[in-house]
Formats: C-alpha cells, sequence, structure tokens
C-alpha cells in the first residue's frame, strides 16, 4: 500500500477501513539467509537495504519485545554529521545523505527537519577545535558554518549572553543537521523491509547462538531455534549481553543515558542548541516539547532508567543556557541503555566466528547513524568487505592502535 | 545512589568519580611474552555483565580513597564495598 | 453576576474575598479556593481549547490529573505555560488567560481543526506531507509548527530564584489523606522521624472533600485533629504545596516544594524549592485518580469526574452546574448524586451501566436508568443535554462520570515494579519490586473503602516504625462508617456513532485506538507513540487505563495482559527552573580565584575563564584599545627585560614517602628515578593507551619528597589518575599524594633581569646565581626577611625564567613586592595571552596539543619515552597505529606571505592536490602573533612534518573562505639553542 495525501483523504471519507497493519506479525521460519538481531532503527534499516539494495530478502528481524523498543525509541532525535575524524566524517554525511531522502526512499513522513544544529563554544580553544571540525566536515562535503558571537545572538537571542560564567563566544552551525521523528524512523523502515518480505518477528528474544567449528549456524530464540547461513548481532546496550553467547568479550560498556521532555510550548527554539561549557542540548519538537538531554549517568547498567543528579546537572546546564526555560516544566524523563565503546566510535565488522557478525558501540549517537549503519552492515552482510565508509568499523583497531577517538578522552567509556 | 563507605558510612553516589570494572586493578606485566595482547585485553575489553559487578569508585569530594563496590547493573543494589587497596594487597599477598 | 454558582459549605475563608483576572474579566473569589472553584463560582464552565481539533475544554477534575483547565498564569517574564487551574491556589490579583486558540476563547479560529477530524485520524502525518520533498521544511511542517504546543514562553529571562535542599528522616509520608495521617500519627506516635508531603495547600486529602465521618467528627475535622497532633510532635515535619514527584536508587526521592507559587509576588524568596530526601522508609499515600467512561462526545465543558464534581461542591461551595446527572459504573459515583441532592442542587438523572437495584438510595426527582448506556451529548460550548442508547434525551449542565479510581501506583514503578491487576476493583495495585524502603498504604495499595484506609494507614505505619526498630504506640487506629464500593468494569460506551474521547488533553478517541490496533500498533507503548495517548501535561492519568481497556478489548486480551505503559518521573510536571536551583548566571559553576586576583584588577586586567579559575588574559596600559597592542608590548618587554605571570592555576602535587622516585618513574613516561635532590626535570605522562596525558615537572626538594605541577586543565584528573595508580596498581609502595594547588601561590619571572629581580626579593643568604642556581635547579628559600618560599628554574617563555612559590596568603603581597622591585627593570604583568605567544613561540606544547589524541611521538618526544622501565602507557603506546611511518609530527608554520594571518583548525594539503577529506594531512593547533618576528606563526601537526622543513604545504580553511601558502619550519621559532634560559 503506497501512502499519500490521496490516501489519507481517500480513507478518511471512507472510515478508514482500508489501513492495513504497517508490518506483519508472521510466526518465523525454520531458516533465513540472514537473520539479524535486534529490531532497532539499526536492525530494521540493516533488513530494509539488505532487501532493497542488496537482493536479500529472505531474512528475519528478531526483537526481544516490541519494534523499536530500544534507542530508536528513546533518543532526542538528533541528526547531524559534525565529525572530526577521517575515519567517522564519510560515513556520518553518508548517513545525512540517506536521512535527506530517506521519506520519498521508503514512503513513510519520518519528518526528517533540516532546523540547523548549533554547537556553541566558550574560549578561543574552542573556537580553535571547531574550526579544526568544521573544516574536516567541508572537505568530507558536508556543510558547515563558524559564527561569531553575534551571529549567534541572531539566531537565538534568548541565550544569556548577558550575564554568564562562560560567556558564548561563537558556535560551529551545521544547517543540514536537524531533528527526525524518532519512531517513524523505525516504523518506516519497518513497514519497508516488510513490503520487501522482510519477517519482522516481535516478542522473539534469542537466548543462544549456535555455534559448529567455527561457524554461526543459526540462534535459539522464545519461539524455538532457527537456522541461518548469516547472523547479523545489531543490539546496541545488550551487545555484550548477546555476543556472550558466542562467547566474546566486548570493548563496550553499558551506560545508562537521561533524555527529558518539557510540556508542550508555542515554538521558540527554531533549531538544535548545544552548550559547549556544560551538559545540555536541546530541540523543541513539532508538538511543542523541548526534548534534551546531557550527560550519562557513568556507571555500567542495563537499567533504562537514571538518577536524579545527571537530570539535576542536566537543568542546570540548559539554565546557565537559555535562562528563559525556567518557568517550562519537565514533564517526563527516561533512559536508554547506551553500547558505550572504548574510543566512542561503533563497529560494524565480521568476527572470527565464521557467519556472525557485530553491529554496536554507538554509544549515544546511534541515531543520526541509523540510515548509515544499515546501508553499511547490509554491505558488509552482503559483500564480505566494508563498505568504502565504514573501513575503520573493525572491532580489531584497539590492538592495532588505530583508534577513533574524537573527544580524545582515552578508554574510558563513560568520558565519551 | 548511595554508597556506604567503609569509613564514612552512607555518602550521596554524586561525591564520587566511576572508573569501571574492578579487573583495571590487575594491571599485566609489562615483561611477558604477551604483553601486547594482555594490555589490550586488560584495558579495552570487558565483561560487562547484566547482574552483580564490581567496580571501581574514587571518592573525590571526600577521602580520595578507591573504592571497590559490588553492584547489580540491573537493580543498581550493592551488595558490598571494599578498600580498593586492601584488595590490590590481598591479590598480590596470593600471587 | 458575581459568583453565581457559590453556596453554603465548604472550607473557604469567606471573610477574605480574592480578585483575580480571567481572560480579562474581573472576577471573585474566596481564600482557600484553587482558581477552577473560583471560575466554577463564578458560572466560567470554558476554560480553554484541546490540542489537536481546539474543542472547547472545561475543568475535568479537582486536582493534578487535570487534563484540561491549563492556563497561561501570570504575566510578562513571570508567564508559566500550562498551569492547572485546579491545583492553582487563588491570590489576590492573579491575572490568568486561557491557551490554544487563535482569536477569542469562545470564537478559535482553528476550532475549524474540529471539522477535519476525519483527516486527521492517529498517525495520519506519517503518510503524507512527503511530495514534494522540499515542502515538508518550508511548508507542512511550518504550519504544523505554529499550531504546535500550548502555553507559551515569554523568552526572557526566568526572575525568579530557587533552591536546593536535602532532607533526612527515618519516614516519609507521600501524602496526607486518611491513609496519610494515620500512618503519620503510627510513626510519629512512635518516635521516628517522620517528614509528610502533600501536594495539596490544605492537607487531608478527600477528607475534606467527602462526607463521610471519622471517629464521629467530620473527616475534615478529623485530619485538622491529626494534624495538630503531628504538628505538636517536634519530630514530625509536615510539608504542604509539596510533591514526590520520583523516586530513586536506593531510596531517595525527590520532592518539590512551592513556596511563593499562592503569593502575588516571590519577593525575592526562593519561588520553589528542590528537596532530595533521604528516607529509611517511604510510604506512599498518594491515594487514587478516578477515571472517566468514554462515550460519544464526553469532552464538552461540563462533563468532568463525579469525585470531583462532589469536590467543588463539598469543599470549595461551588457548583459546576445547577442540573447535574451522574454516569457511573460503581457505587461510589452514586455519592455524587446524594451528596449534591442533601445540598439542594437538581439531580437530573443517574445512569449507571450495571444492571441490578440501585446501591443507595435514589435522590428525589432524578431518572435513574440502570444498565444504562449515553452515547452523546450536546451543547456547544458545554453540555446541555445528554442523549441514552435507547434515544432518549436528559437535560443537564454537568454530567458527572465515574469509571471507577486507579491508585495513584506511579511512585511504586518508578524503578522497576510493575503494577499488577485486581480485578475486584477493577484497577491496577503496586506489583512486586518497590523502590527501596516504599510501602503503600491507603487508596494507592487499593483499599477504596475509607475505613479500610485509615486501618491500613495506621497498621503499615506501625509496621514500618517497629521495623525501624521503634516501639509503636498503642493507640487504636480511628474508624468510619462502612461504605458500599462495588464496581463492575465498564470502560466505553460501544453504541456511541460519535467520537468518544480517552486523552482529552491529546484528542485521543476510541477510534483512534481502534486505528492503532487495525494498523499494527498494539503492543501498549506503540499504542502510546503512535495516537500520542498519554503523552500530554496529565501524563494520562486519567486516561491511559481505559485506553487499554479498549485495545485489550480489540486484540480479544485482557487488560493485565494487555499491560501498562511504564511510569517515568516526575510524577507532576517539574519547573525546571527549580531542577537548575541556583547553578545559573554566574553562579553555575563556581568561580576560583588565583592569589593575585584583586591586584590584577586594579591593574584593569581583563579576565578569561580557564576551567573554573578566572586568569588574567592580558593587561592593557593607558592608551592601547586593541588586546594586540597589550600582548605585544606584554611580549616584547618580558623578552626585552621582565615580566610575571601567576602560573597558581597549574596543579600542584606534593609527593612523598620512600618510594616517591620509583613512583614518579612509574606514572611519568621518561626517567625519574635518579633525578638529584635540588633538581627539576620536565615530565610527560602518558594514558594507560599511550596516548599523551599531560606534561609538567616535578622537583625533587628531598631523597623522598617531590613536587609535581600539572596542566591547569588536567590538575583534578591527574591527581585522580596517581591516586588510582597508588591505591590500586602498586599498593606496596610507600608514597603519599597531597594536592597543594590551593596552597601555594605561584608566579612566573621570566625575562633576561628575571635573576636581579629575584635577587631583590630572596634573602640573601640563598644563592640564586647561574652557577649557585643553574638551569633546572629548584630549592627551598626564604624571601623578604624569612618568609618561606620554593624557587623552580624553570621556563615556559624560553627566556631565563623562574617559577617561584609561596604559600598562598603571601600570594597577593609577592606579586605587590615583585612589581615594586622590578619597576627599575621596567617589569610587566604578563596574562595568558602572551603566555601563549611566548610558547608557541618556543615550540612548547600546550592544550590545543596535548588534546588527548596526539602521543609523544607525535609532539616530537617519542624517545623521552623510556623503553627499560615500566611505566603507564608504554606498552600500548608500541603499538603500530601510534607509529605509522608518515604519522603526525608537530612542527612550526609561517605564512609564505609573512603578512598573512594563519588560522588555527586550517587543514593541511600537498601543493597541487585537491582539498579533500583524503589529502588531509593534518592541522594548525596554534597560531599567533609573535612581536618578535614581525609576522604570525602557527604550531601544526602535518605527516612526517619533521623530515619536511622548508615544504610550502596549503593551508586550507574553507570554513573560513580562506587559504594560504605556509612553510613548514622547525617548532623553535625563538633561541633555538636554549641559550636564553641557561644564561
Amino acid at each position: 500500500m503506497k501512502y499519500s495525501g490521496f490516501k489519507v483523504i481517500k480513507e478518511a471519507l471512507t472510515g478508514h477501513k482500508g489501513w492495513k497493519p504497517v508490518w506483519r506479525t508472521p510466526k518465523p521460519k525454520k531458516e533465513y539467509d540472514v537473520i539479524i538481531v535486534g529490531g532497532g532503527g539499526h536492525g530494521l534499516a540493516t533488513a530494509y537495504y539488505l532487501a532493497k539494495e542488496f537482493g536479500i530478502t529472505n531474512i528475519a528481524v528478531l526483537e526481544k519485545g516490541w519494534i523499536g523498543s530500544g534507542n530508536v525509541g528513546r533518543n532526542t532525535t538528533i541528526v547531524r554529521s559534525n565529525y572530526l575524524l577521517p575515519g567517522n566524517e564519510p560515513f556520518y554525511e553518508f548517513s545525512m545523505k540517506l536521512w535527506e531522502n530517506l521519506e520519498q526512499d521508503f514512503n513513510y513522513n519520518a519528518m526528517v527537519s533540516q532546523r540547523g544544529i548549533l554547537n556553541l563554544f566558550h574560549n578561543d580553544a574552542g573556537r580553535d577545535a571547531y574550526a579544526r571540525r568544521g573544516n574536516s566536515m567541508m572537505l568530507a562535503g558536508a556543510d558547515a558554518v563558524l559564527l561569531d558571537q553575534e551571529g549567534v545572538r541572531k539566531m537565538y537571542p534568548c541565550l544569556d549572553f548577558e550575564n554568564a560564567r562562560f560567556p558564548i563566544k561563537g558556535g560551529l552551525l551545521q544547517p543540514r543537521g536537524g531533528t527526525v521523528r524518532h519512531d517513524a524512523v523505525a516504523w518506516g523502515y519497518a513497514r519497508g523491509a516488510d513490503n520487501h518480505g522482510v519477517d519482522i518477528i516481535q516478542n522473539c528474544e534469542v537466548t543462544g547462538m549456535n555455534i559448529e567449528n567455527g561457524v554461526c549456524t543459526g540462534v535459539e530464540t522464545s519461539q524455538g531455534s532457527i537456522k541461518a547461513k548469516k547472523v547479523a548481532v545489531c543490539v546496541a546496550g545488550s551487545s555484550s549481553r548477546v555476543m556472550s553467547m558466542a562467547g566474546m568479550r566486548l570493548p563496550i560498556e553499558s551506560h545508562v543515558l537521561q533524555a527529558f521532555v518539557s510540556e508542550g510550548l508555542k515554538p521558540i527554539l527554531p533549531g538544535v542548541v548545544t552548550f559547549g561549557a556544560g551538559h545540555f542540548y536541546v530541540s523543541q519538537s513539532d508538538k511543542g516539547g523541548l526534548v534534551f538531554g546531557g550527560d550519562i549517568d557513568g556507571y555500567n547498567t542495563y537499567a533504562q532508567r537514571g538518577n536524579l543528579p545527571v537530570v539535576e546537572d542536566v537543568c542546570e546546564g540548559g539554565m546557565a543556557l537559555m535562562p528563559m526555560i525556567g518557568r517550562a516544566r519537565l514533564l517526563r524523563m527516561w533512559g536508554g541503555v547506551m553500547d558505550m565503546s572504548m574510543d566512542g566510535s561503533p563497529f560494524i565488522d565480521k568476527t572470527h566466528i565464521n557467519g556472525l557478525y557485530f553491529n554496536g558501540g554507538w554509544c549515544y549517537g546511534g541515531f543520526k547513524a541509523t540510515p548509515a549503519s544499515g546501508w553499511c552492515y547490509a554491505h558488509l552482510l552482503a559483500k564480505d568487505e566494508p563498505h568504502p565508509v565504514a573501513t575503520e568499523y573493525r572491532l580489531d583497531r584497539f590492538r592495532r592502535g588505530a583508534m577513533l577517538d574524537e573527544k580524545g578522552v582515552g578508554a574510558q567509556p563513560n568520558l565519551h | 545512589m548511595i554508597i556506604n563507605h567503609p569509613l564514612l558510612g552512607p555518602r550521596d553516589a554524586a561525591e564520587f568519580v566511576y572508573k569501571g570494572d574492578a579487573s583495571l586493578i590487575n594491571r599485566p606485566d609489562w615483561q611477558a611474552d604477551d604483553a601486547a595482547e594482555l594490555f589490550h585485553e586488560y584495558l579495552y575489553l570487558r565483561d560487562n555483565p547484566a547482574g552483580e559487578h564490581r567496580e571501581l569508585w574514587y571518592h573525590e569530594q571526600g577521602d580520595r580513597s578507591w573504592l571497590i563496590v559490588t553492584r547489580n547493573t540491573l537493580t543498581h543494589d550493592i551488595s558490598k564495598v571494599e578498600f580498593a587497596r586492601d584488595v590490590a594487597l590481598a591479590e598480590r599477598s596470593k600471587k | 453576576m458575581n459568583q453565581i454558582n457559590r453556596i453554603d459549605g465548604g472550607l473557604i475563608n469567606r471573610s477574605n474575598k480574592l480578585n483575580f483576572n480571567f481572560n480579562g474579566q474581573s472576577l471573585e473569589g474566596y481564600e482557600g479556593d484553587t482558581l477552577a472553584s473560583a471560575l466554577l463560582a463564578n458560572g466560567h464552565r470554558m476554560v480553554g481549547r484541546s490540542f489537536k481539533y481546539h474543542r472547547p475544554r472545561g475543568i475535568f477534575s479537582a486536582g493534578s490529573e487535570e487534563p484540561n483547565a491549563l492556563v497561561q498564569l501570570r504575566t510578562g517574564a513571570y508567564q508559566e505555560p500550562n498551569t492547572r487551574a485546579t491545583v492553582t491556589e487563588l491570590f489576590h490579583g492573579l491575572e490568568a488567560t486561557s491557551q490554544n486558540h487563535r482569536g477569542s476563547l469562545k470564537y478559535d479560529l482553528m476550532a475549524v481543526n474540529d471539522l477535519f477530524s476525519s483527516f486527521l485520524s492517529a498517525g495520519f502525518y506519517y503518510k503524507t506531507f512527503m511530495w514534494p520533498k522540499a515542502f515538508w521544511e518550508k511548508f507542512y511542517e511550518p504550519v504544523i509548527r505554529a499550531a504546535a504546543g500550548l502555553g507559551r514562553l515569554s523568552g526572557e529571562d526566568d526572575p525568579d530564584i530557587y533552591d536546593k535542599g536535602f532532607l533526612h528522616c527515618d519516614v516519609l509520608v507521600v501524602g496526607a489523606g486518611a491513609a496519610g495521617l494515620s500512618a503519620a500519627l503510627s510513626a510519629g506516635r512512635a518516635g521516628a522521624r517522620v517528614i509528610v508531603m502533600d501536594e495539596d495547600f490544605c492537607m487531608g486529602g478527600r477528607l475534606n472533600v467527602e462526607t463521610l465521618s471519622v471517629d464521629d467528627k467530620s473527616g475534615s475535622e478529623w485530619a485538622t485533629q491529626a494534624l495538630a497532633e503531628l504538628s505538636a510532635m517536634g519530630n514530625v515535619r509536615l510539608m504542604t504545596r509539596t510533591t514526590a514527584y520520583g523516586a530513586y536508587d536506593h531510596g531517595i526521592v525527590g520532592a518539590l516544594e512551592r513556596v511563593t507559587d499562592h503569593l502575588i509576588s516571590s519577593e525575592k524568596k526562593p519561588r520553589q524549592i528542590l528537596w532530595r530526601v533521604y528516607t529509611k522508609r517511604t510510604i506512599l499515600c498518594a491515594g487514587a485518580t478516578e477515571r472517566p467512561i468514554a462515550f460519544g462526545n464526553n469532552d464538552r465543558p461540563g462533563v468532568m469526574l463525579a469525585g470531583a464534581v462532589r469536590a467543588y461542591v463539598n469543599r470549595w461551595g461551588a457548583l459546576p452546574g445547577k442540573r447535574v446527572a451522574v454516569f457511573t459504573n460503581n457505587d461510589d459515583g452514586w455519592r455524587t448524586a446524594t451528596d449534591l441532592a442533601a445540598k439542594g442542587v437538581e439531580i437530573t438523572a443517574v445512569i449507571d451501566s450495571r444492571d441490578g437495584q440501585p446501591p443507595v438510595d435514589v435522590p428525589k426527582g432524578a431518572a435513574i436508568v440502570m444498565g444504562g448506556r449515553i452515547v452523546d451529548t450536546k451543547g456547544r460550548h458545554g453540555i446541555r443535554s445528554f442523549t441514552l442508547s435507547n434515544g432518549q434525551q436528559i437535560p443537564a449542565d454537568c454530567l458527572a462520570v465515574s469509571g471507577g479510581w486507579s491508585p495513584n501506583v506511579q511512585l511504586t514503578c518508578h524503578q522497576r515494579g510493575r503494577p499488577t491487576w485486581r480485578e475486584d476493583i477493577a484497577a491496577f495495585v503496586p506489583g512486586g519490586e518497590l523502590p527501596q524502603g516504599m510501602s503503600v498504604a491507603g487508596a494507592a495499595s487499593g483499599n477504596l473503602s475509607l475505613s479500610s484506609v485509615l486501618l491500613n494507614g495506621h497498621d503499615i505505619g506501625n509496621s514500618v516504625v517497629s521495623d525501624l526498630g521503634f516501639t509503636p504506640s498503642k493507640v487504636k487506629s480511628s474508624s468510619s462508617e462502612e461504605e458500599t464500593t462495588g464496581i463492575s468494569a465498564f470502560w466505553h460506551v460501544r453504541e456511541s456513532k460519535v467520537r468518544a474521547w480517552l486523552d482529552l488533553q491529546n484528542d485521543v478517541t476510541v477510534k483512534d485506538v481502534k486505528l492503532s490496533h487495525q494498523e499494527g500498533f498494539r503492543s501498549v507503548e506503540h499504542l502510546k507513540r503512535y495516537t500520542t495517548l498519554g503523552m500530554a501535561t496529565d501524563q494520562g492519568k486519567t486516561a491511559n487505563i481505559p485506553a487499554l481497556a479498549v485495545m485489550a478489548e480489540c486484540t480479544g486480551k485482557s487488560l493485565p495482559e494487555t499491560g501498562t505503559t511504564i511510569f517515568r518521573p516526575p510524577y507532576t510536571p517539574v519547573a525546571i527552573g527549580a531542577l537548575a536551583g541556583r547553578a545559573r548566571g554566574k553562579d553555575f559553576r563556581p568561580s576560583r580565584l588565583s592569589p593575585s586576583h584583586s591586584w590584577a584588577e586594579e591593574q584593569g586586567a581583563v579576565f578569561v575563564e580557564a576551567d573554573m579559575w578566572y586568569r588574567a588574559q592580558w593587561f592593557p596600559r593607558t592608551g592601547e584599545t586593541h588586546w594586540r597592542q597589550s600582548v605585544d608590548r606584554e611580549v616584547t618587554q618580558t623578552r626585552a627585560s621582565v615580566g610575571v605571570c601567576d602560573v597558581t592555576t597549574l596543579g600542584k602535587i606534593d609527593v612523598q614517602g620512600r618510594d616517591a622516585a620509583e613512583f614518579l618513574n612509574k606514572v611519568y613516561a621518561n626517567a625519574f628515578a635518579k633525578l638529584p635532590v635540588g633538581k627539576v626535570r620536565y615530565g610527560i605522562m602518558l594514558r594507560e593507551d599511550g596516548i599523551m596525558m599531560d606534561d609538567g615537572t616535578s622537583a625533587r626538594f628531598a631523597e623522598n619528597h617531590f613536587v609535581m605541577t600539572t596542566t591547569t586543565a588536567n590538575a583534578v584528573s591527574v591527581f585522580r589518575h596517581m591516586e588510582f595508580c597508588r591505591q590500586c596498581l602498586w599498593p606496596e609502595m610507600d608514597v603519599h599524594l597531597i594536592s597543594s594547588t590551593e596552597q601555594y601561590a605561584q608566579f612566573a619571572v621570566a625575562g633576561p633581569n628575571a635573576r636581579k629581580l629575584l635577587q631583590k626579593v630572596v634573602d640573601s643568604d640563598h644563592d640564586i646565581s647561574n652557577e649557585a642556581f643553574p638551569f633546572m635547579a629548584c630549592g627551598e628559600i626564604t624571601i623578604c626577611g624569612g618568609v618561606p618560599a620554593r624557587l623552580f628554574r624553570i621556563s615556559f617563555s624560553g627566556e631565563l625564567a623562574y617559577e617561584i612559590a609561596v604559600p598562598t596568603r603571601y600570594g597577593d603581597s609577592l606579586v605587590r613586592t615583585l612589581m615594586a622591585a622590578g619597576e627599575e627593570f621596567d617589569v610587566t604583568p604578563y596574562g595568558t595571552e602572551s603566555l601563549g605567544v611566548m610558547r608557541i613561540e618556543k615550540g612548547h606544547a600546550a592544550g590545543n596539543e596535548l588534546n588527548g589524541q596526539t602521543t609523544a611521538r607525535d609532539l616530537g618526544m617519542g624517545r623521552m619515552v623510556s623503553k627499560k622501565k615500566d611505566s603507564i602507557g608504554n606498552t600500548l603506546s608500541e603499538r603500530d597505529g601510534l607509529n605509522l611511518e608518515n604519522g603526525l609530527s608537530l612542527v612550526g608554520f609561517r605564512p609564505v606571505n609573512r603578512s598573512e594571518e594563519l588560522k588555527a583548525g586550517s587543514h593541511f594539503i600537498t601543493k597541487g592536490n585537491t582539498a579533500n577529506m583524503a589529502n588531509d594531512e593534518g592541522w594548525m593547533s596554534s597560531v599567533a602573533f609573535s612581536p618578535n618576528l614581525g609576522h604570525s606563526i602557527g604550531l601544526g601537526f602535518i605527516k612526517r612534518g619533521s623530515e619536511r622543513m622548508g615544504e610550502v604545504v596549503l593551508a586550507t580553511d574553507p570554513i573560513r573562505g580562506g587559504e594560504m601558502d605556509v612553510e613548514i619550519v622547525s617548532a623553535h621559532f625563538i633561541d633555538p639553542e636554549g641559550e636564553r634560559l641557561r644564561g
């Protein structure tokens, strides 16, 4: 079924009787060419691109809960490609280009909104670092603008320019950055994959890996054992848990990142702003809520909830940056479990076990990577070699000393 | 969270700085034949368990002691708090 | 027509009349009113518009669950959007306006949305607005955004202040209704430290709104008496206007106290206080919330919760309507009819969805319909009548609806708890895995009759305190008459042909839930996300359970199988300002000031934030109009004669013990064990991954005593790291560390006349001649006639230089002394800018180079990493990826055209190559104008840089639209042989 304004009008006039489930509810088959473990954004995108771009359609996506229940449904919806390192920036720019054509591609309005993302700096060293990064972005074909204080003030007059502890000196703007309606990304990919014949199986938890003589032949699940030529794991915060079933230890820790939304307000913030002297970033959703977040709680956890000190720290950052939000009320806070890697960058790689593939380590930056992660993982699964923009995302890079450490904080996941 | 410091009693976790898995106190021998691989595993690979986790916390806004806290990563319940130095010394005497 | 709907009775103070203003209309109410009760008393039924369809909305509830009656409270910078009128305490001079309409509240232009409602079904926007591609951002989205939100922020800084505090107690009682007061009495009488919190300004909960009696007194009299007893106890603290909004790990509870929200002005007092409560036990007595029943056009003003209707009548003497009808599926709903009838209000009908006999005596004159169904209502701006499934029309200007009561289990679920279903009361009650230390009592635990609530609160209070080791008092529980609480689950009227609302604020109807099911969004979370159910400011407190019941009906599963969405903090929305407290503006973070700060201020210094420190950036002199003039002068003067710079902010760590030398040998990558006493050495510290962590110096003052300096930025993290090394890695070493950053004031004295200047202040028994105190010497000396000091012959500027440290209390006088003594040498103070210029001239790395991504090898110090010993980072620094043949190296740069200005952050491209990422060879990390060389100079990293001296490369800077040819040169622009610093 094709979605369109015409279809919406037709259905409205005929009592909405013609709408079909957005994805089927199939029973798992005995065997698939590819099993994707994890029905989040990345898993569903992988299935979609495998089917659509690489012609592999005998695929199951196994999701232990409901699709989109992980980080794709609990992030702060920001998309951007404002990275520094040559191992990262081309990948994220590839992702940004996929975002820009996503809705027409999968015929679902995910509300990709390129409202601009502005990273503020507060001193000369910050400006130098952002100039370096902005130049990296431009050398990779992305867009970037370096604003001075006046430039920032013109865009966001409501920031604290007069009385700040760390005065705003300027910012790095990526006009093409912005926000996307996060749930719709999962649903759109699910719908697209389902249309290509992919089986999306919810409430199907993987409980074991079948590995014989160094070859992965399938998985055990809460709905029985399923064979596969290739098993592609893509489970974000649960990476260590699932890969331990294959006897692997990963360069990953699981941490909680909290996110927050205020009550609905009439529009006051045009784009995404990040504070450079504290942990706070914010945008305003189409419904009017201020969607904001900050630092991770900082301790290993698998609980999708955080604690008060970080809530307060984030709100302190918010009030330091834009004291006008004091009278807006925080409506909901929640948490997502992040697969924090040892250098803050992800993995899309084969493992030493034949037929077993791994995608993870996205830290708190997985959402914006969703299309490229899906595409590159599909490329790896289909061709057994990394996509050209994802060649650095190897599991052995720490052994080789080829870290991709954007923040320069070293092998401590909670600092990334 | 509240960490029950062995000397100072219950203290808010916000007074502490977190480092990670307590295995970080077992630094490999730099002269071992496979030192490079041992250091790689030591620094980069983690069990990251869903359940009981022994981990390092530093009482930065307190007495500056490093503690090993045994905490459940699903419930956040803390079952044990020790001085990391005591644990490290005990492990040495075992060797 | 003032207060036309005010009747006798209630807990309002009629002797204190309060004037207020709603939508420009002056109205009157009384002390004790809420804005909602006052509006009702004045006959206002319509108070706002819904989110999507802009349907008229009236007051629906009498508490914090209110989905409808949201107003913009106050004006100007004080305006506060989405404020629930039902919990807004009336004050004299209150100003409020309705929200979410274009044009007047009555004639909202956006109400046109309602006509198109069938096109605006759940999730319609995911299916359209995709063509043409550019139209989403240019047209559709702006239109949607313009319609978004309800209330409005002023855009001005929040003028109020907020405080934070900590509370400690044995027992925290959340909610001061019948259960909470009983529990608090038990706990308080046993001697426990008790805190009782209630969100209302008047404690007592539903005791204040029901006509039930306790111990032969009216409920509110009993509450007053209980409160009097509690407030007389020294161990009990009563906190009104305080909401426990979240339960966190290890029993910590977050609470918000609204201190001045009920006053016209906060008068410099904190508006609200955020409390973090550390309690051994929490007794949750949060009561229950009534649910509606969904039926056709059930959203009109005048359709209200039954319990709210009698609350307005009983507590506030405010009549929601003159002709009231009741629609209920339970016995409690009938109470509204009997209470109102007793006040002489006309009851037009009682419709009970259950078959059988009326559970109580029927009010006179009311039509009684058992097994009845309401299918529709009429009335444009408020209900006038309703229609039953048999076609009968019954007039009513207020329809009181009760679908039963849901225990307020939210706080029990803030961690791992999931509620469980109780069929007999058709409600979810707290399940297992409650937050640490939490018990639940009263209606919140599913006890819905007053007599059981009182007893339950009493018993749980006693059991909690006896767990804590207190002896419970022997006083018996208060008691109340028995009441009937029968209920038969009934969620929505299937016979309704028109839209039946579930979520009143977000306009989610029964049809939307069915469509969600039809399209496969069947999991509770999918339902919520697809339809926006329960995502409005009320968090679906009244909407969620009925909607889940509709979904359960669609899937053919039971309600508990369908599950609930996860409850998350906060229980009710919390102002962001309160969560931030005082940490805003200049108080966002602490300010660290160096000992010479006041002196520098006197000199007119310009300060810069360096982490928490304020450091003098430069010292403008009269006539200097541009910072460069000051900096050029400071640099020139220092290099020509002498300058003084405060370097107190560098981290200082005292290292002592028998193994101090060996310890430093392990934390530094270069050798330290054999450093002689009286000498300083430059050291580089790696992280375990082999990347540069920090650099600095360590001075050996005695065999077992070193003084280390770190960079300002890493002072804290280096100290933490060294404590980790000491306690966890090498616990057998005899070494002790203490940070002395704040104990010593330290100044760099640099320039050819540095020694001459210092000789004037150093006591004469200390020889600091070049022979006695050569480059890299250190010593403990005295100055100015006996003041203890430490002297280091080290140089960051490349000049003959010293750093002199004195106990902090002498810092201010030392800088004044140095400046006075230096007058004959034309001494200049210099700030961080000049410090930066001189270190770049000298080729020293600083923060821009030590950025956590570079190795010692990149910095040209690879050979310093000793391979003969174990040190942090040594092993992993040998990995191939950190030792690439075409790896980066730090070199100097100068523009080929000397008049051009280098730009930090530009990237290097080999001449002739296209400027793109594949050809990117490095970046410029630091630049400065060198007044000594007369042109711009820079430091930067470029592949194989050290082998490329003299090569001209392109420095491209597309973000500032520039590019220029630059020449690779030695990083040592000044005195490459180091003669000056040894002189």
